[in-house]
């Protein structure tokens, strides 16, 4: 069970599409700004890192003392990026593949606009409730 | 107010529902007759047969970004393509399978562009009905179907010009359509890149 963990989607071109904090650890407002950091910077490791394989799942991809960068990049170009501070691959690999799953049923509605922010609160609800089950 | 069935499966939320499988298809006549009322449509929003085929390519593009996520989710087990061959297979087979029910009639490479690569079908679907009057020239209904691929190219990463074409065959009446795909720089540097 990762202690604290935090949860983006970004659309093809950059734009954020989702983001959320899962998991379970207690929150300090520091941090928060921190995590933001720390994705944001690894973002450039995924775009070289991506065109070496055919996976979406590529695995932790960056670290910054104690947390860990896992990247999920689906057909599309879109990542999903998980901060966590708890190595549990198989868990964050069954978490990526369900929300990968989720997105695309969001993906399909014809009234989202593709790369625009997700604001269904279904889909949050689904995000944070696999985040239970898988981290 | 749309007059919305009000059945059960109206209200479950999309996030809920299972993904299609892909394995219903739809009556040609009644694709034919929507695709008619889209071409009509954007026929009375522009003001000459170049913005036509914009807009028709447009439409297309949203339907091939969505195309290229469901069907590597749901046909490759969750594999990106990362080649331009791959990428171009993809959509020769996997794509047109799911959309026409067929593999496409031929995919080749230009003679004398190294990043050109065209898509040919004899009788593409949506131009089946469809017969272009003399005084709008080269239009080319296919436009959709180009929007289309290049949707698919564009988010998976591969961004390309692709336009539709009509090219004579001999001893045939009607012209076969022809998807010409010219990819960017950046696409072919990263290619030979890659060795």
């Amino acid at each position: 069970m990762a202690t604290t963990a935090c949860f983006v989607i970004v659309g093809k071109n950059d734009s954020p599409i989702y983001e959320s904090e899962v998991g379970s650890g207690p929150r300090k407002d520091e941090a928060a700004h921190l995590h933001q950091f720390v994705l944001h910077a690894s973002m450039d490791i995924v775009q070289d890192v991506v065109w070496t394989t055919q996976n979406m799942y590529l695995k932790v991809v960056d670290k910054f003392g104690d947390l860990f960068v896992s990247t999920y990049v689906t057909a599309g170009q879109a990542k999903l990026m998980l901060l966590h501070d708890l190595k549990s691959e198989d868990g964050i690999k069954n978490f990526f593949q369900e929300v990968h799953e989720l997105y695309i049923k969001i993906l399909l509605n014809p009234l989202y606009v593709p790369g625009s922010k997700i604001t269904s609160p279904q889909f949050d609800a689904r995000v944070r409730m696999l985040a239970k089950k898988y981290l | 107010m749309l007059g919305v069935a009000r059945g059960r499966a109206h209200l479950v939320n999309v996030v809920d529902r299972p993904l299609p499988k892909g394995k219903t298809e739809v009556n040609l006549s009644a694709f034919a007759f929507l695709f008619s009322e889209l071409v009509q449509y954007f026929q009375t929003k522009v003001n000459n047969v170049n913005e036509l085929e914009r807009k028709l390519e447009e439409a297309g593009y949203g339907v091939g970004l969505r195309v290229l996520e469901l069907l590597c989710h749901r046909e490759k087990a969750n594999r990106r393509e990362t080649r331009l061959l791959g990428i171009l297979t993809f959509i020769h087979s996997t794509v047109w399978k799911a959309l026409f029910g067929k593999q496409a009639d031929s995919l080749e490479k230009a003679t004398t562009e190294e990043d050109e690569y065209m898509i040919s079908e004899k009788e593409l679907l949506v131009n089946r009905f469809i017969s272009v009057p003399k005084d709008m020239g080269q239009f080319n209904c296919g436009a959709y179907v180009a929007g289309i691929v290049k949707g698919v190219l564009d988010s998976a990463g591969f961004p390309a010009r692709v336009t539709a074409h009509f090219v004579p065959i001999e001893g045939q009446l009607r012209p076969r359509t022809t998807i010409l795909i010219k990819f960017s720089p950046e696409v072919m540097l990263r290619e030979q890149r890659m060795g």
